[in-house]
């Protein structure tokens, strides 16, 4: 039973959205297929309460047990409370409190959140010319045709590395880069990526709605 | 002179088969898929659901095929084959082990393969009592990954060793959840780890962070754009269809390899769609052909 109901569930949800499908919107298992996309919602909002229960518990123990970097997880405590509890307190009682312009949880946002979710990625900078750095390395002749395309098409994406592109006279290397090398050769390798992933992906979905596979549930 | 009868014969067929073609081409590209466009079945997904039909049939067909015990041949995949020897590597040295299912909700199909992968992955430090670490963005793909976690440690017989604390929530923001996740490759230094889901631009800082740690990593993503960050800083990578081959691949149950079989007989009928497109498009008849596989 414990296998048996799950995979009955997710042979009708399954078989519900895939019908829909075929249907017009308005029709009754039209709007059925989106009744259960909106239940999907309703459950997320639901787990939410696990995703803080688990945070909560796993740095409070570190906290109790005084595990490495214990000080740094009362932060993360300090953190998450800071920011959820004016966040769901009513405006009416003061202008701090909700999620409005003024109030804590914007002013956390504003200037302690994103400028730290923007310097994280702006360190990616750093990674992208590390991992060039070994990518790029000519050590077969493969690998020395990467390097001089990804030198060509590095030029040509900067306004300065087109002018010096644009210099040679009897080839207009961007036509062909953008030609031949993004639209041809690139976009065949990504197409046969992505028609290679679709056809999986809907592979894998019949076979979870089928009951072929039930690994998700820690099964076979 | 017969033979010049003949020829002449041929080039009249050719020529009425060669206007039929052209009528039809333009008949029906134009407005006889319009107008059955209305009705409470959409007529204009027709197509999709002949596609849908042949591809349930395939899976079936080769899902029975293997039940009765026709070999099928499977192709290596070398990422796949380097879990178990990743996860003894942990062992060896007495680290944990990393798996990250991406930083995709639960209703994406990529998530569910990676956590499918998550739950061959934990059997196998559950034998050999290898602490694995599963960092989550969303609570429901926590749910579902303590679910597998628990149900490996059981089925290996070792439920006491199970932690639930393995698999953990530790940000909702994409960027948050990529500094805890790097925080930990950087203190912990575990000695392997395993991508496998849906990845957007923090592929290659948690990439290039595991690199740094000298960690062996495996990653496996279908989005084309990330595959280059995740090829330049891992050891392996899975590709696009490989991602949600592993499942199947690393079960080594012929039903389940059925599936994947069924799903190659219908790459090759692409394939021949492909050409056959590429010719009749080139030839300037393609109009036909190419609504058929249009997607309303």
């Amino acid at each position: 039973m414990k296998t048996t109901l799950p995979v009955l569930v997710a042979f009708l949800s399954g078989l519900i959205l895939v019908v829909s499908f075929f249907f017009d919107d308005q029709n009754w298992l039209g709007l059925l297929g989106q009744e259960l996309k909106i239940w999907l919602t309703i459950v997320g909002g639901f787990t939410l309460l696990l995703g803080v229960v688990s945070i909560t518990k796993v740095n409070w123990v570190a906290v109790k047990r005084k595990k490495e970097g214990w000080k740094y997880k009362i932060l993360t405590l300090i953190a998450i409370f800071t920011m959820a509890i004016p966040s769901g307190l009513s405006p009416e009682w003061s202008s701090y409190f909700g999620r409005n312009d003024g109030s804590v949880y914007d002013w956390l946002f504003q200037y302690l959140m994103s400028p730290m979710m923007a310097t994280m990625f702006a360190t990616l900078a750093f990674y992208i010319a590390s991992a060039a750095y070994r990518a790029f390395r000519a050590r077969s002749a493969e690998a020395t045709l990467l390097l001089i395309t990804a030198t060509f098409v590095m030029l040509w994406r900067v306004p300065m590395g087109e002018w010096i592109l644009n210099l040679v006279p009897w080839i207009d290397i961007p036509y062909f880069l953008e030609t031949y090398i993004m639209g041809g050769i690139n976009m065949a390798v990504q197409r046969g990526i992505i028609i290679g992933a679709a056809l999986g992906a809907a592979s894998m979905s019949l076979r979870i709605i089928l009951g072929i596979e039930r690994t998700y549930m820690g099964k076979g | 002179m017969k033979f010049k009868t003949n020829q002449l014969k041929h080039t009249a067929l050719y020529a009425i088969l060669f206007q039929f073609i052209i009528n039809v081409d333009s008949l029906l590209a134009q407005e006889a898929v319009q107008e059955i466009a209305n009705s409470v079945f959409r007529m204009d997904r027709i197509n999709a659901l002949v596609f849908v039909l042949i591809f349930s049939a395939s899976i079936l067909v080769f899902t029975k095929w293997a039940r009765e015990g026709k070999s099928l041949f499977l192709r290596k995949i070398p990422g796949l084959d380097a879990i178990e020897e990743a996860v003894g590597r942990a062992t060896e040295m007495g680290r944990p082990v990393l798996f990250v299912p991406g930083i995709a909700e639960l209703d994406e199909i990529e998530t569910i393969a990676g956590i499918s992968i998550l739950g061959r992955v934990a059997k196998i430090t559950a034998q050999y009592d290898t602490p694995l670490h599963v960092p989550v963005r969303y609570p429901l793909v926590m749910a579902a990954g303590q679910e597998v976690v628990e149900q490996a440690y059981i089925e290996v017989g070792k439920k006491d060793s199970y932690d639930p604390d393995t698999v953990q929530y530790v940000a909702g923001e994409q960027f948050a959840y990529t500094a805890t996740v790097n925080g930990y490759m950087m203190r912990e230094r575990p000695a392997t780890n395993i991508y496998m889901g849906a990845f957007f631009a923090e592929s290659l800082l948690l990439a290039e962070t595991g690199n740094a740690a000298g960690s062996i990593q495996i990653a496996g993503t279908a989005r084309p754009e990330q595959l280059p960050f995740f090829i330049a800083a891992c050891d392996y990578t899975l590709m696009g269809e490989e991602l949600y081959a592993a499942s199947a691949y690393l079960s080594h149950e012929p039903v389940m390899l059925g599936g994947l079989k069924g799903q190659d007989f219908v790459k090759v009928l692409l394939i021949v769609c492909i050409i056959l497109g590429v010719l009749l498009t080139s030839f300037g008849y393609g109009e036909f052909f190419k609504s058929l596989f249009t997607a309303v």
